[in-house]
C-alpha cells in the first residue's frame, strides 16, 4: 500500500515538474506585449464601461488613450476632467479641460398642454411605438412617454415625472455619456454645456410642423415665429424648419427670448426665482440674470445697432 | 383538404357581415387620394390645385420601379396638392379633390357584360396592367406588374389565386367571389396568359362554401384554372403558407416565391386586373367590409380610394358608443387607426370596430417557456427567443442566427402566448433592425 501511494505522488510530482516546463516555454513563446500603461490608465478610469466615450468600454478606451499621441480629442465624460487628469499624468501629457455636458429634454409636452387624441395600449418602449404610429398625441416629434430614456441611464439620472408624462434630468447626476440620446427614437434629447452657475437657456420644443399645426397639438409648441431670433443680440438662435434652436456656445443667457417667446416655449433654468414684484416692471429678472458683463455687450450691440 | 405544415392557429371566424351584399357607396364631397398607396415609392403627383379630373384618369406616375400609378376616383377640382397624416398620423403627399358630379373617363366601359375572350399579347396586357396602377390588393400593396414579369431565367410553373381570406372578420373577398366570380376567373386567365401559361389554382378556405360553388361555375369554361378547398387555419393567405398548402414547396428563408416557381396573387387584385384589361377601368376603387359586433349595420361597401374612413363609419350606422379601437385590415394583422380623417387605399380590406373588453390587453406575466408560441409559428421560428435575445439588449447577431427576418409579422405568438407578452411587438422593431444591418452589410 505504501509502494502505490509514493508511486502515485512521484508520478504526479513528474507529470507536475513536466508541464510546467513546457508552460513556461509556450508562455514565453506566446507572449503578449502589452503597455503596461494601459493598465495604469484603465485605473483611472470610472469602470462604468457607459461607451459614452465611444470606446466599448473602460479597457478598450484606456488602449485608445495609450495608442494615440495627443489625447486632446479623447474625453471620459463620465470621469471628466478629474479623471482625464490623472490619465495625462500617467501618459506625461497635457489634458485639455473639457466643460460638463448634460442631457436636455426638448419637449414639453405635458398632458396639459398637448392633450392625448388617442389611447396607446402597445409594449411600452418608445421605440415600438414610433415604428407603429405618430404618437398618442396631435405632435408626431415630441415625447412619447414610454422611457426608453430611462432605461438607458446607468446613472439613475433620468426618471419619468408622473405628473407631467416627461422624463426629468438629474443634472447632478448626469454624466454626459449620450445613452439616452441614443435611446430616442425622436431624438429630442441633445447634450450640451451648462453656463456659470449651471444656467441654461433652452428651446423645450421638437416639433418641426408648421406654426398653426404645431399649437393645435401642444400649447407649449415652438411655432418658428423667429421673433427670438430677431431678440437675441448674439445671433445665437436659428429657425429652421420652423423650430427655434438655441447654440449653447454662442448664447450668453441674456434670457430676453424667454420673455419674447409667444408660446412659452424657452424655458431658463437655474435663474434666481422672479421677485414678487407688480406686473410694471417685467424687465427686472431679467437685469438681475444678466451678469453686468453681459448686460454692457448687450447695450453696446444695441447701440450699434 | 389541404393546408400548410407548420404552425398556425385557429380564430374564431366571426365573418358577421357575409349575408351583406356589395353595395356602392356614393362619392364623398371631397377626397384625399393618397400617394402612397402601394409598397415601394409613393407615387408623383401630376396635377395642381385647380385642374379638373375625371373618374379614372392618372394624377400621380411612378416614382420608381417599386412603384405604381395612382388614378382619381371621384370627378371634380384638385384642391390641394399636401402632405396629410394617414392612419398612423404620419405626413403622406396626397391629392385632394373636391367632387362635382360624377363623371367618368369615356374609356371606361361600365356595362355588366362579362368579357372572358383575352385578346391582347402577353407585353400589352403587362402594361395595361401597370399603367391601371394594380397592386396586391390582400394588403400588402406590392405592385402586381412587378410581380407577373419574373425576372430573367425565373419561370412561373404555378399561378396560385388567393381567395384564403383567412383573417376573422374580413368578408370583402367572399363577397366578391360571390357576386363576381366571372371577373375573378377571367383576370386568373389573364394573369396565367401574362406568366407564360402556367397552371392557376383559385384558393378557397372551407368556410366559404358559396364563393366556392360560384367561382367552381365560372371556371367550367376555363380549363386550365382548378378551384381547390383549403383548411380553415390562420394564416392560411400568407403567401409562402399558400404555396405550401398547394404545392408542397417551401420558399426557402429569405428567398422570394417565384425561386420555388409560384406567384401568388390575391382575388380582388384578379378582378381589379380583370376589369382593367377587359373593361379598360384603372383600380380607383374596392370592396372594403366594415364590421364588428358593436357596429349598427356591418357592411360590405364598393368605395372609391380616397374616402374618408369616418364616411366609411358614417355609411355602416356611425360611431358606436361602446367603440374602443378601429382598426384597418383584419384584428390578426390589421393596423389600429390613429386618424378617422385618412382615407381609404387600395389595401384597405376592411374597418373594423372592438370593444373595450374585446381589445384591451392584459397585462404581461412571465415567459414559463411553454412552447405555445414556437408551436404556432408558421416560419417555425422561436418567438419567446427572440423576444428573450431582443429585450436583453443589442444581441443582434444572435437574432440574426435565429432568423428574426422570416417572421411574416403574423401575430400567432402573441395570439396564443398564455401570459399575454407582447411578443410580436418586440419582434418587429427587432426585424426592422436587423434588416437594415444586412443591408448596410449588402451594401459594403
Amino acid at each position: 500500500m505504501d509502494s502505490t501511494i509514493l508511486t502515485t505522488i512521484a508520478i504526479l510530482t513528474l507529470v507536475g515538474i513536466v508541464v510546467a516546463v513546457v508552460l513556461y516555454f509556450v508562455a514565453q513563446k506566446f507572449k503578449v506585449e502589452e503597455d503596461e500603461r494601459i493598465d495604469k490608465v484603465e485605473a483611472c478610469l470610472p469602470g462604468a464601461n457607459c461607451g459614452g466615450c465611444g470606446s466599448a468600454g473602460c479597457r478598450d478606451f484606456a488602449q485608445r488613450l495609450v495608442a494615440a499621441p495627443e489625447i486632446g480629442s479623447l474625453f471620459c465624460p463620465v470621469g471628466g476632467n478629474d479623471v482625464m487628469q490623472k490619465v495625462a499624468q500617467v501618459l506625461g501629457q497635457e489634458a485639455v479641460a473639457q466643460k460638463k455636458m448634460v442631457a436636455v429634454v426638448r419637449c414639453n409636452g405635458t398632458c396639459e398642454n398637448r392633450p392625448k387624441t388617442n389611447e396607446y395600449d402597445g409594449y411600452a418602449s418608445c421605440k415600438v411605438k414610433a415604428a407603429l404610429y405618430s404618437g398618442d398625441t396631435g405632435c408626431r416629434w415630441g415625447c412619447l412617454g414610454c422611457g426608453d430614456c430611462v432605461a438607458a441611464c446607468k446613472f439613475g439620472a433620468i426618471s419619468m415625472d408622473a405628473a407631467t408624462g416627461l422624463p426629468v434630468v438629474d443634472e447632478s447626476k448626469c454624466t454626459g455619456c449620450g445613452a439616452c440620446a441614443a435611446a430616442c427614437p425622436r431624438t429630442i434629447i441633445e447634450l450640451r454645456t451648462l453656463g456659470p452657475k449651471d444656467r441654461k437657456v433652452v428651446v423645450l420644443c421638437s416639433s418641426k410642423d408648421k406654426g398653426a399645426v404645431a399649437r393645435k397639438a401642444c400649447k407649449a409648441a415652438c411655432i418658428g415665429c423667429a421673433k427670438c431670433q430677431k431678440v437675441c443680440p448674439f445671433g445665437a438662435i436659428t429657425v429652421e424648419n420652423n423650430l427655434a434652436y438655441i447654440d449653447f456656445n454662442a448664447c450668453k443667457l441674456c434670457t430676453k427670448c424667454v420673455a419674447e417667446c409667444p408660446t412659452g416655449a424657452i424655458h431658463k433654468f437655474n435663474f434666481p426665482e422672479k421677485p414678487a414684484a407688480p406686473a410694471a416692471a417685467p424687465a427686472a429678472p431679467v437685469e438681475k440674470a444678466a451678469p453686468a458683463a453681459v448686460k454692457a455687450e448687450v447695450k453696446a450691440k444695441e447701440e450699434t445697432a | 383538404m389541404i393546408t400548410f405544415k407548420i404552425g398556425g392557429v385557429h380564430p374564431h371566424d366571426n365573418k358577421i357581415a357575409k349575408t351583406e351584399a356589395i353595395d356602392p357607396l356614393a362619392p364623398p364631397a371631397k377626397v384625399a387620394i393618397s400617394m402612397a398607396q402601394h409598397l415601394g415609392a409613393p407615387a408623383t403627383p401630376i396635377v395642381a390645385k385647380g385642374d379638373k379630373v375625371l373618374v379614372g384618369q392618372v394624377i400621380g406616375e411612378p416614382a420608381g420601379f417599386i412603384s405604381g400609378f395612382v388614378h382619381s376616383s371621384v370627378s371634380g377640382t384638385v384642391a390641394a396638392v399636401e402632405p396629410r397624416a394617414d392612419l398612423a398620423g404620419n405626413m403622406v403627399p396626397h391629392v385632394v379633390i373636391d367632387v362635382e358630379g360624377d363623371e367618368w373617363d369615356p374609356a371606361i366601359d361600365r356595362s355588366a357584360t362579362i368579357v372572358k375572350d383575352i385578346t391582347l399579347p402577353r407585353e400589352e396586357l403587362l402594361a395595361k396592367i401597370k399603367a391601371a396602377g394594380i397592386v396586391g390588393m390582400g394588403g400588402a400593396t406590392f405592385p402586381t406588374h412587378v410581380k407577373l414579369n419574373p425576372p430573367e431565367g425565373k419561370k412561373a410553373e404555378f399561378l396560385i389565386i388567393n381567395g384564403a381570406e383567412c383573417e376573422p372578420y374580413v368578408t370583402s373577398d367572399d363577397r366578391l367571389m360571390r357576386e363576381k366570380p366571372d371577373g375573378v376567373a377571367v383576370g386568373a386567365a389573364i394573369m396565367a396568359k401574362v406568366l407564360g401559361g402556367c397552371k392557376c389554382y383559385i384558393c378557397i378556405e372551407e368556410n366559404k362554401p358559396e364563393a366556392m360553388e360560384a367561382i367552381q361555375k365560372a371556371c367550367v369554361t376555363f380549363p386550365d384554372i382548378k378551384v381547390l378547398k383549403l383548411k380553415k387555419k390562420y394564416p392560411q393567405g400568407g403567401e409562402k403558407q399558400l404555396i405550401d398548402a398547394v404545392t408542397g414547396r417551401q420558399v426557402p428563408s429569405g428567398a422570394l416565391p417565384i425561386d420555388t416557381g409560384c406567384v401568388v396573387q390575391n382575388v380582388a387584385t384578379a378582378y381589379a386586373v380583370y376589369e382593367a384589361i377587359q373593361k379598360n377601368k384603372p383600380l380607383f376603387e374596392r370592396v372594403m367590409t366594415v364590421t364588428g359586433q358593436c357596429v349598427a349595420g356591418p357592411r360590405n361597401l364598393l368605395v372609391r380610394l380616397g374616402t374618408p374612413l369616418s364616411y366609411v363609419l358614417e355609411a355602416a350606422g356611425g360611431v358606436p358608443e361602446n367603440a374602443a379601437k378601429f382598426i384597418s385590415g383584419g384584428p390578426m394583422m390589421g393596423k389600429a387607426i390613429a386618424n378617422m380623417e385618412a382615407t381609404t387605399q387600395k389595401g384597405s380590406s376592411c374597418l373594423l370596430l372592438l370593444t373595450e373588453e374585446q381589445t384591451r390587453r392584459k397585462p404581461e406575466g412571465n415567459c414559463i417557456r411553454c412552447g405555445k408560441c414556437t408551436e404556432a409559428c408558421p416560419m417555425g421560428l422561436e418567438p419567446w427567443l427572440l423576444n428573450k435575445l431582443a429585450r436583453a439588449g443589442g444581441r443582434m447577431d444572435e437574432l440574426e442566427e435565429n432568423k428574426i427576418f422570416d417572421c411574416i409579422e403574423c401575430g400567432c405568438c402573441l395570439y396564443t402566448c398564455p401570459a399575454n407578452i407582447p411578443l410580436l411587438d418586440v419582434i418587429r422593431v427587432n426585424k426592422a433592425e436587423v434588416m437594415k444591418i444586412i443591408r448596410s452589410r449588402a451594401k459594403k
